[in-house]
């Protein structure tokens, strides 16, 4: 039976690029044990040997024609990310998740570009990947804090991800699905671009956005739940006290013009009828009073 | 990676901006001659070095090496002067602005232009700022450059050059990996020449293994800062006195949210970013004991590995030392009754949840 949810679920088929390595082994073992197809990995010059009975291609074209693998998950070390990325891009995969971080940001605009433009769903860099709970996994969040459910949940961020997703599976309260999208600068999907995902899905009921301060993406996010999400929405904002970075130049400050704080976050939200959390993990409470 | 003005200047000059004639010195002694009236600027990394007095002018010898030396170990918000530049005096006629960086919005590079650039470009109004994405797909065409001199309203000489410098700056920015190129002023000066007046590179961090002749550029690091970042583990210093260790971003900065919420302050933090390996978590305890806080919290998500054997890590880092602070410990995932009973056994406070965890931590920092 074909189960649907948002970017990954059970028609999902995965390969891996950079299966050899350490963090390769290890989450493609766990992925499977989420319920993932996981159909090949990729490492130039391992092709024929296997990693947890998967079978290793030497390149991405190779491997989708023997398996019709459709999406790929790249661990690829940051200075051979561009490369592996922009090559799942021309094998015509159709979901990328790139878990890599400290990927240059002139790299992630390159491969950012491309994948929009080709309208290939691109999720990270640096990010934790995507989790439909009964169905797929794709990235590295941890398979024991998950629960079926229809809340979708959005977040910027890795660990602070886990620590509500949790919360709220502890509250027997289920996901549909689970974006990280991830924290750099550029990243490949937008808040908005999941937003509306959710709105249309129908297995989720409500939503949860994870934000962090820096940048405006937050700002842009609230505008769009105002006009376009008839759900309802509760949101985390992680960086109320951090203390302000040491500047140098005016260019950030002359963009920002006074977003990208908590605070210009905070109230964004609340002025498009978003619950907006004290604690991480006051967000089951409030999503039980929706 | 931030660049002392000097060094911004000649990473421009080596792309073809003019920028004036100068040179560096560490001590006034080594001033010998200058080429006519110069401006004697402290090198520091921040901000306000101008308003601060780290800018004089000098007219001959004598005042420049006088101005070098009251320059010469001022502390500028902070930082200590190592080094003056010395720089041929500008005679401006207008000063413009012009910067190159990042813009998260579009995903793309983003050039910002002025035609009020200076000290107060911050308070410009919005609409005397040009904001140009430059769409990745298109790259850096000419026509971007006759956009910015139209917008600066500038005549056909002074349009060219000021073109030439926009597409010499975007490709710096390719070339060197920086996430943001900006120069303010960018000075037209009486006799008709445009001039960089100052520089402002950062080269991505994340780009430096493509670039290793910025790796003698070292940022200056306390011993402990140091440490940190040999161990990739991010460390901030604000001004309480509870340290804290997290793993990520995110968590991290939630973390320091709640303790603010329960009263306390944070000291010191370390992220480990997003692992769990005991291995980081025994190394960062160490470097915490070391920074000596009134009370530490350790606040982990485990999403690999099992929380025992983060306990293990935290307790063979105490191992031979007489910690007298109160620790606060919670590491959250599989085996968590086990971790959290060898943590208490081993005279910590542990905690559950996060919140439990942010409000014992700032009743000890209280007491």
């Amino acid at each position: 039976m074909i189960r649907m949810a948002i970017m990954v679920d059970s028609n999902t088929k995965l390969l891996i690029q950079g299966i050899t390595g350490y963090q390769g082994r290890y989450q493609s073992k766990a992925m499977m044990e989420f319920g993932t197809k996981v159909v090949a990995g990729v490492r130039f010059g391992k092709g024929g040997e296997k990693v947890n009975d998967i079978p290793v291609y030497n390149t991405v074209s190779e491997a989708v024609d023997a398996t019709d693998a459709n999406a790929s998950c790249v661990f690829v070390p940051a200075p051979s990310c561009k490369d592996a990325a922009l090559e799942a891009i021309d094998a015509g995969l159709s979901t990328i998740v790139i878990v890599t971080e400290h990927l240059p940001v002139l790299d992630a605009i390159h491969v950012v570009s491309v994948a929009r433009a080709k309208g290939i769903a691109l999720i990270g860099p640096n990010c934790p990947g995507v989790a439909s709970p009964g169905k797929s996994k794709v990235g590295i969040l941890p398979n024991k804090i998950f629960r079926e459910g229809n809340v979708g949940l959005v977040s910027r961020s890795g660990t602070l991800t886990y620590e509500i997703v949790n919360a709220i599976t502890e509250h027997k309260i289920g996901q549909s699905t689970c974006v990280g999208i991830g924290g750099d600068r550029v990243s490949g999907t937008t808040f908005i671009e999941i937003l509306e995902k959710f709105e249309k899905d129908k297995q989720t009921k409500k939503i949860v956005l994870v934000g962090e301060i820096g940048g405006t993406a937050e700002e842009e996010a609230a505008q769009y739940i105002k006009k376009k999400i008839k759900k309802p929405v509760v949101a985390y904002i992680a960086g109320r006290t951090a203390p302000p970075g040491k500047r140098m130049g005016h260019a950030g400050a002359i963009i920002a013009r006074g977003r990208g704080t908590a605070e210009s976050k905070i109230k964004a939200l609340e002025d498009a009828g978003v619950k907006v959390a004290k604690f991480p993990t006051d967000v089951a409470e409030l999503l039980s009073r929706e | 990676m931030r660049l002392f003005e000097y060094v911004a200047k000649g990473v421009l000059a080596k792309h073809g901006i003019p920028v004036p004639e100068g040179f560096v010195v560490t001590s006034a002694g080594q001033i010998r001659r200058i080429p006519g009236p110069v401006m004697v600027k402290a090198q520091v990394l921040v901000g306000g070095r101008g308003k601060a007095g780290g800018i004089k002018p000098a007219h001959n010898l004598d005042e420049a090496r006088k101005a070098a030396s009251q320059i010469l170990g001022m502390d500028i918000n902070g930082h200590v002067t190592k080094e003056v530049l010395l720089e041929q005096r500008l005679e401006a006629a207008k000063e413009l602005y012009l910067g190159i960086t990042i813009d998260r919005s579009h995903g793309s590079l983003l050039m910002m232009a002025s035609p009020d650039g200076g000290m107060d470009i911050e308070s410009v109004p919005e609409d005397r700022i040009l904001m140009l994405p430059i769409d990745p797909l298109i790259g850096y065409q000419p026509y971007h450059a006759r956009k910015v001199a139209a917008f600066m309203g500038l005549e056909k000489d002074l349009a060219a050059q000021v073109e030439h410098i926009c597409q010499r700056l975007f490709e710096l920015v390719i070339r060197e990996d920086a996430e943001l190129a900006e120069i303010n002023p960018l000075v037209v000066t009486k006799d008709g020449k445009v001039v960089a007046g100052d520089a402002k590179v950062t080269i991505d961090s994340d780009a430096l293994f493509r670039h290793p002749e910025y790796e003698k550029f070292e940022e200056d690091l306390t011993p402990l800062e140091a440490k940190a970042k040999s161990m990739d583990i991010a460390f901030v210093q604000l001004d309480g006195n509870i340290g804290v260790i997290a793993n990520g971003a995110g968590l991290t900065m939630a973390t320091l949210d709640s303790i603010n919420m329960y009263g306390g302050k944070a000291g010191i933090f370390l992220d480990l970013g997003g692992t769990d390996d005991p291995e980081k978590v025994r190394k960062a305890m160490q470097l915490m004991l070391e920074a000596n806080p009134k009370v530490v919290l350790l606040n982990i998500f485990g999403g690999i590995t099992k929380c025992d054997t983060v306990a293990k890590g935290v307790l063979e880092a105490m191992e031979g030392k007489t910690v007298k602070v109160p620790i606060v410990a919670r590491i959250k995932g599989v085996n968590e009754e086990e971790g959290r009973e060898m943590l208490r056994s081993a005279g910590m406070i542990p905690a559950s949840g996060l919140s439990e965890a942010a409000e014992k931590a700032s009743q000890e920092s209280l007491r």
